[in-house]
């Protein structure tokens, strides 16, 4: 059974005319890492608010198909109850905060106390993603009073904290540093070998390439492709679709050289470094 | 001249927790990078320079007098900031009203502020959103509507707090084209980023910012072939360098050009 299933999905935000998002289906398996690419305004957005229920409950509009999540048809529940299954990091971290409490501690745990959490698992988890977003050391610090990097890490903790069955990410790494985005994948992938199911909006095509199971390749609102890395990533229109290839394919297809492993051109540096390094 | 003197730089929001420990820098015409990891002082430098915030200890020099004999509006016709956060900086309901409120701030009359925000509208290819609430755009746009309403006051002095942040391969050329149309025109230009291979790519100096130092400044080159001290500041070097050194390649590496004519020569050899 699938995680997540999604038939012939429309939808128009009110007053527009054009579709953000075009008869797009998909499935996706528990426990595997899509990562969702195409250029800016080709709806990756707006996907992620349908997953999670904002459209159409929050964003109104015209809808079509159906969506479903953990079972849920989206449009016949709540955001609450959808929230019990689906987290989701915004794009933008500011949106994130609650602007109620006055310490990063209290930020994170904010959600965990509406979701009812025992207080001894409550400390575990806070700890846990202090600790995985390096975040600790600005516990007591105001939310408001913290650097763009610094709060981005802190909406992403306030979510992973709560362990939704599926977690959302939009552009999460956008405001960190090299080590921190390269960290967060890491945390990710790692939290799918727990069963958490991950949709993550990423403009970092040499990560993704690395980390995802799956790419989901979108434009006008349109799903283009959905496949493995090594097949979108191969596809010799990306640049039509507003997307350059990963460092390592744009230099296996320079040099004519492929992955043995897949007989497609590689996606990731350690591939194109193992198959150059063969031949020099 | 244009170029900012900074001596001994100290500053703290709040006593006790020093965020610049004595910076000392010269930053002139060249276009310069700022990287270095997330709370290393990046933005609170660029605000520093801007006249927003005041040294606790040490001085900024532009043309030779202290910023803070300057009054803040002095300041705004020579330096323009893009915030971090186009929401910082976003509060006017239309598009145009919003890129013409800085050249108007500074000035400039209705029409030329209109001229210079719709000229600048074209360069982030916005102009056709003119009447637009900026906060019915996404926020990839928002960020581009925030570049071009410090573009429109025309400064000598151009800061771009991540203006590569949630852009798209379109987006990054395009502002690759405005910074080096900037640089032509004989502008200062610097540019916090998190983007290494945008960084070593579009930027002749590279300054690596470490818990409030510098930790090394120079030609991008010579910082990013620094491995440890990269590493060190929580930065990664650009992809092309790493593969090149998984190949252990002499010499070094930036761009797609520079790696595939040495491998082309390498494999024929
Ligand atoms: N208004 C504020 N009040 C108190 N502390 C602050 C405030 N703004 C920033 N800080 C702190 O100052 C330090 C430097 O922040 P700054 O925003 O300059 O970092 P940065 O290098 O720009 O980081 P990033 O890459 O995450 O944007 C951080 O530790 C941050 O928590
Ligand atoms: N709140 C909104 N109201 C109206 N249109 C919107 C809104 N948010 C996004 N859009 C439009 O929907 C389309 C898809 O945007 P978005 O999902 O944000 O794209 P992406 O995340 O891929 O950059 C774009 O044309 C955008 O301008
Ligand atoms: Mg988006
Ligand atoms: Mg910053």
């Amino acid at each position: 059974m699938s995680i997540i299933q999604v038939e012939g999905l429309k939808y128009k935000y009110p007053d527009t005319d054009q579709l953000a998002l075009d008869d797009i289906s998909f499935e996706v398996k528990q426990g595997e890492f899509i990562g969702l690419i195409g250029r800016n305004t080709a709806g990756k957005s707006t996907l992620c608010f349908a997953l999670s229920g904002l459209v159409p409950h929050f964003f109104n509009g015209g809808y079509g198909g159906k969506v479903f999540v953990n079972g849920l048809e989206v449009r016949q529940h709540e955001v609450g109850d959808i929230a019990a299954h689906v987290g989701l990091v915004f794009e933008n971290p500011f949106s994130q905060m609650t602007a109620s409490k006055y310490t990063v501690f209290e930020e994170i745990a904010f959600g965990l106390e509406n979701m009812g959490v025992e207080r001894n698992e409550m400390i575990t988890r806070m700890d846990e993603s202090l600790d995985l977003l390096d975040i600790t050391s600005i516990k007591d610090k105001h939310p408001f009073d913290l650097s763009g990097g610094q709060m981005q890490r802190v909406a992403i903790a306030s979510v992973i904290a709560m362990k939704p069955k599926i977690l959302i990410l939009d552009e999460p790494t956008s405001q960190l540093d090299p080590q921190g985005s390269e960290e967060v994948f890491k945390v990710v992938e790692n939290l799918t070998k727990e069963g958490i199911t991950i949709i993550m909006a990423e403009h970092k095509i040499d990560k993704l390439a690395e980390y995802a199971d799956k790419v989901a390749l979108i434009d006008h609102g349109k799903l283009i492709d959905f496949d493995t890395p090594a097949k979108v990533f191969s596809r010799d229109d990306l640049p039509d679709y507003g997307i350059t290839a990963p460092t390592a394919t744009r230099i296996g297809k320079a040099l004519g050289i492929k992955d043995s492993k897949t007989d497609l051109f590689p996606v990731t540096i350690k591939a194109i470094s193992r198959e150059i390094g063969d031949k020099l | 001249m244009n170029t900012i003197q900074v001596n001994n730089l100290h500053f703290s929001y709040t006593p006790g927790s020093s965020v610049l420990n004595g910076i000392d820098l010269e930053l002139d015409q060249q276009t310069t990078a700022i990287v270095g990891q997330n709370g290393a002082g990046k933005s609170t430098f660029v605000k520093l320079l801007k006249g927003l915030l005041y040294p606790t200890k040490g001085e900024i020099l532009f043309k030779g007098k202290n910023t803070r004999d300057y009054t803040a509006a002095s300041l705004a016709k020579d330096i323009g900031l893009v915030f971090q956060n186009p929401n910082d900086q976003i509060f006017k309901n239309n598009v145009i009203s919003e890129v013409m409120f800085g050249p108007l701030n500074i000035g400039q009359d209705d029409q030329e502020a209109r001229h210079n925000a719709i000229s600048a509208l074209k360069k982030v290819q916005l102009d056709d959103k003119l009447d637009t609430n900026p906060y019915d755009l996404s926020l990839s746009e928002r960020k581009m509507i925030s570049i071009a309403s410090i573009l429109a006051m025309n400064t000598n002095i151009v800061i771009f707090d991540e203006p590569t942040m949630g852009q798209d391969f379109a987006g990054k050329e395009k502002l690759k084209e405005i910074i080096w149309d900037l640089r032509d025109q004989g502008k200062l230009i610097i540019c916090i980023l998190h983007d290494m291979d945008f960084a070593a790519e579009v930027f002749e100096r590279t300054i690596v910012f470490n818990q409030g130092n510098v930790l090394a400044d120079g030609p991008s080159r010579e910082v990013f072939k620094q491995k440890n001290i990269l590493q060190q500041a929580h930065l990664e070097q650009p992809s092309i360098t790493q593969i090149a050194n998984e190949l252990g390649l002499d010499g070094n590496y930036l761009t797609d050009e520079e790696l595939i004519q040495a491998l082309k020569e390498k494999m024929t050899s």
